[in-house]
């Protein structure tokens, strides 16, 4: 290289560094940055009015497996906690396997429709998509709560005489997060699809795959990477979830977001909340870090 | 150096890459660029032809060398500091700006007043002919006249070298054959240095002054298009410009020997040992069996219209094309599997380094 | 073709399903919708077509406040974002792989793979030490919290757009004796307007949106509309929520509406 063009390519980087430098500040501040105090907390012990005290503990930890009875001052399984997690992950894989099984379809339908009618089909997928989280778990619970539409029809039908108890139980948050990230399944799906060559069930076909075969051997394999990035999408968010149980849970049936929530306010318990989204954290990041192995490895061989 | 050089590239490398992966595309090329002379840079793609004329414009720095511009060092001078201009393989008008915006552009950036600016934009939308275009959107425009906006931005600014990127690449065939009259019209009416970059012989051969053959990152050579034609330096110089025949063997007594124990006379030879000899199809005259330099079979003949290609073998094997013009019967006299004899004009051997 | 009767890409109950999935994607809201406009409190009766609890709602002072809060982090927050979003998409695209570029990347779409509630209690805890130290209180907190969740929304339109722009016309600019300066804004930045405008509708969009990070990071009294709702969902619940939905809906649906149409004129 010659120092002209040495200078050209290190004015390049740094020019590249300085125009990000703004808001990687901002980003810094209010959203990296304070992951670091999560940290910092989660080895602290508890206040007894919230917050913490400044000394060095690993309760926050242990306490989200482990309680202390306060009878026999024994060690026993935190029940609550477990339960907790466990609804946590089992309402998240459901909901991940309904919207797949829900979105897949859709998004092959939208996908092959003629290009001007595909376009209006992927508006009508967006715009629930954008629709504000709250509005969306809010028109579920105006459909399934006791006076909701579902009640009032069912009632009105004759079909059932007491009005269905759906909120406030698994099945009201499972249906809300299903409800709710249903697009954000389509989205990569229609993606992935959309990018698959139609020619390759020709060749299939020809080669006397039935209907079954091609879907299973040919279209599931093929748009795979779209499926993985779909689970995901669905997937984290679902694990993370705090307004559609809040809402749809009442406060009865919590998943891992309201128990960090309450770790913060009624609990007390500031270093359980910390280490508590920090598990969380771990979690989605592994999920992360396998989309991107995959999604990488699919490159590679694509 | 004479003052009528506008151009000068001194012993300009380019690398593209470091290390052991780098790439030149330009390996030490000199050449002189006469002021008011279309310049054609001529070569198959990769053979560093743009990389060339993007070090010229000052779209990349030279890995080594120098560039001279009217005698003065511009080498490392950034594009928008050169008199010089580009049009663009792909013309790159400014699509949120009208045809006389874009025209405009280069005058505003110079500084130049507004009603300076207005005048000279309506000059050279006239001279490219599309003064009532000039309110348009370009991607109103069709192909061809993209491509006298582009020229017409490019010459706005009375730049000392207009540089040309494969310009004509996009057009089709009819459109082009005009656009070549129509750059030689506006080289020779505004008088300024076309550098003008294309893969396409035809282009090169009927608009250029002088052409500059490149392959392989190397200026092959240089001249006006007839001696490059005629008189070509090396064995890819005449086989990229027009077909040519080759034919191997020993230099013996001013005459070529070839290894079917035939000799070929060629005018001017000194040199001894292995030499080959370029000889066009067209320079190729047929006749009797006996009466000629060369026997051969005709093994094909192809009929083109105009001429007719007539595929021949010599006794070892080695082929050798004839380009005959047809006659008005349409039958050249000749039948596959005949014997004949190949005559060769002097003037039409000229030894070539392989 | 249509005759044939067999077609490659059909297969059996997919188009079913996926009417079903749109059916149930609609019904909800429009349930939300109608109901907005029922006279009666309880969705047993339907009174008449009447837009009482819009009145409501906008007599409410609570809401009145909540939406100009709203509003007003919405707007500061896209604007700031959508200006260093801008930023940081022609510091990262178009130019050699530097050092660091992976990192920069990372940091910039790290929003969108935290979860929220994570954030929320981070910066719960973080500003609730910078107010007790500085004695600070105000919206300040609010917008950067949203200016910062907002980056990476308005940051891939923009760099979606910057990707497809031809790099040539930036070098004819520069042929044609423009500065890098001039060169930015006479044919970078207007090129680049729909990506920008796009970025900062998705941006206003997700900050008008948010729920989770607003709840922890607000002081008192410092609802915004999400928020607002979030606490009467708890209450007695009465279609001025509705209300509140379908104006929140209506802004949505004209923000994507504009969003799709910039975005397709300019392919």
């Amino acid at each position: 290289m010659s120092p002209a063009e040495e200078t050209s390519a290190r004015t390049s980087a740094r020019n590249g560094w300085i125009l990000s430098i703004p808001a990687l500040v901002v980003l810094g501040l209010a959203a990296v940055g304070p992951l670091l105090i999560i940290l910092l907390y989660s080895f602290l012990e508890a206040g007894t009015h919230g917050n913490v005290v400044w000394a060095f503990s690993t309760k926050g930890w242990s306490q989200i497996l482990w309680t202390k009875d306060i009878f026999t001052d024994t060690y026993v399984w935190a029940d609550a906690h477990l339960s907790i997690l466990w609804r946590s992950v089992k309402l998240s894989l459901l909901t991940t396997l309904t919207t797949f099984a829900v979105g897949f379809p859709t998004a092959w339908f939208i996908a092959t429709r003629p290009p001007r009618q595909r376009a209006m089909w992927l508006f009508l997928i967006t715009i629930p998509f954008w629709t504000n989280l709250l509005i969306r778990t809010y028109a579920i619970n105006e459909v399934i709560r006791n006076e909701g539409i579902l009640n009032v029809l069912l009632l009105k039908l004759g079909i059932v005489s007491e009005p269905l108890h759906l909120m406030y139980t698994d099945v009201a948050i499972f249906t809300g997060m299903t409800y709710v990230y249903l697009p954000l399944m389509v989205l990569p799906l229609f993606a992935a699809i959309d990018r698959f060559d139609m020619r390759l069930l020709e060749a299939g076909y020809d080669l006397y795959a039935g209907r079954w075969q091609i879907l299973r051997r040919i279209i599931l394999p093929v748009v795979k990477p779209g499926i993985i990035a779909g689970s995901i999408l669905v997937f984290v968010p679902s694990l993370g979830a705090y307004v559609t149980p809040r809402v749809l849970g009442g406060g009865k049936q919590m998943m891992l977001g309201n128990l960090i929530d309450l770790q913060f306010g009624q609990g007390k318990n500031w270093p359980l909340g910390a280490a508590l989204s920090l598990t969380l954290l771990v979690i989605v990041t592994l999920a992360l870090l396998y989309y991107v192995k995959v999604a990488n490895g699919e490159k590679r061989n694509g | 150096m004479g003052a009528d050089i506008a151009i000068s590239v001194q012993n300009v490398v380019k690398a593209f890459g470091q290390g052991a992966a780098a790439v030149r595309a330009l390996d030490d090329v000199s050449v002189d660029i006469r002021k008011g002379e279309f310049f054609t840079l001529l070569g198959p793609s990769g053979c560093g032809k743009t990389t060339l004329l993007r070090l010229i414009a000052g779209f990349e720095m030279p890995t080594g060398g120098v560039i001279l511009l009217d005698g003065a060092d511009i080498t490392n001078l950034p594009p928008n500091k050169r008199p010089v201009n580009t049009v663009f393989q792909s013309y790159a008008l400014f699509p949120h700006l009208t045809v006389a915006q874009n025209v405009a552009f280069g005058l505003q950036m110079l500084g130049q007043p507004a009603a300076k600016v207005k005048a000279r934009t309506d000059e050279m939308l006239a001279l490219v002919k599309l003064d009532t275009f000039a309110n348009r959107k370009v991607s109103q425009l069709s192909g061809g006249q993209q491509q006298r906006v582009a020229l017409a931005r490019a010459l706005a600014p009375a730049p000392k070298v207009l540089l040309l990127d494969e310009p004509l690449s996009a057009l089709d065939l009819k459109l082009r054959q005009a656009m070549q009259i129509e750059l030689k019209r506006l080289q020779t009416e505004t008088g300024i240095t076309f550098v003008f970059v294309t893969h396409d012989q035809e282009e090169a051969l009927t608009m250029s002054d002088r052409i500059a053959v490149m392959s392989n990152g190397n200026i092959q050579q240089v001249g006006t298009a007839k001696d490059i034609y005629i008189h070509p330096k090396n064995r890819f110089v005449a086989n990229f410009i027009g077909e040519s025949n080759f034919l191997t063997g020993e230099a013996a007594d001013g005459a070529l020997k070839l290894a079917t124990g035939e000799t070929i006379r060629v005018v001017g030879l000194k040199a001894g040992g292995k030499i080959t000899v370029v000889v066009r199809p067209e320079q190729l005259r047929l006749g009797a069996e006996n009466d000629g330099d060369l026997k051969a079979k005709v093994r094909t003949l192809v009929y083109f219209g105009t001429d007719t290609h007539c595929y021949l073998s010599l006794s070892d094997g080695t082929e050798i094309v004839a380009r005959l013009q047809s006659p008005a019967s349409g039958e050249a006299g000749l039948a596959e599997g005949q014997l004949v004899g190949i005559r060769f004009a002097d003037s039409s051997v000229q030894v070539v380094e392989d | 073709m249509a005759r044939s009767g067999f077609s490659v890409s059909r297969l059996p109950g997919f188009a079913t399903i996926a009417v079903l999935a749109f059916l149930a994607l609609y019904l909800p809201i429009l349930t939300l919708v109608v109901f907005s406009f029922n006279s009666e409190v309880t969705m047993g009766n339907w009174g008449e077509f009447s837009l009482v609890w819009y009145q409501k709602a906008w007599a409410n002072a609570e809401v009145k406040d909540a939406t100009l809060r709203s509003l007003t982090i919405a707007s500061l927050a896209a604007v700031m974002s959508t200006v260093l979003a801008t930023m940081a998409a022609l510091g990262t695209t178009r130019r050699a792989a530097f050092k660091g570029q992976t990192l920069i990347y990372v940091m910039i779409n790290q929003p969108l793979m935290v979860p929220e509630i994570v954030t929320a209690v981070a910066l719960m805890i973080v500003f609730g030490m910078i107010r007790t130290l500085t004695g600070i209180h105000g919206l300040g907190y609010l917008i950067l919290a949203h200016a910062a969740f907002c980056i990476p929304f308005a940051y891939l339109p923009i760099r979606a757009r910057l990707e497809g722009m031809d790099l040539t016309l930036e070098t004819a600019a520069a042929d044609l004796y423009a500065s890098p300066w001039m060169t930015f804004r006479r044919v970078t930045l207007p090129l680049l307007m729909p990506g920008i405008i796009a970025g900062a509708m998705l941006a206003f969009v997700v900050s008008l949106d948010d729920v989770v990070i607003t709840e922890f990071v607000k002081s008192a009294g410092q609802d915004t509309l999400p928020t607002y709702m979030l606490g009467q969902l708890r209450r007695q619940m009465t279609p001025e929520i509705n209300a509140i939905s379908t104006g929140l809906l209506l802004i949505t649906v004209l923000m994507l509406t504009a969003f799709f149409l910039l975005t397709r004129k300019n392919d």
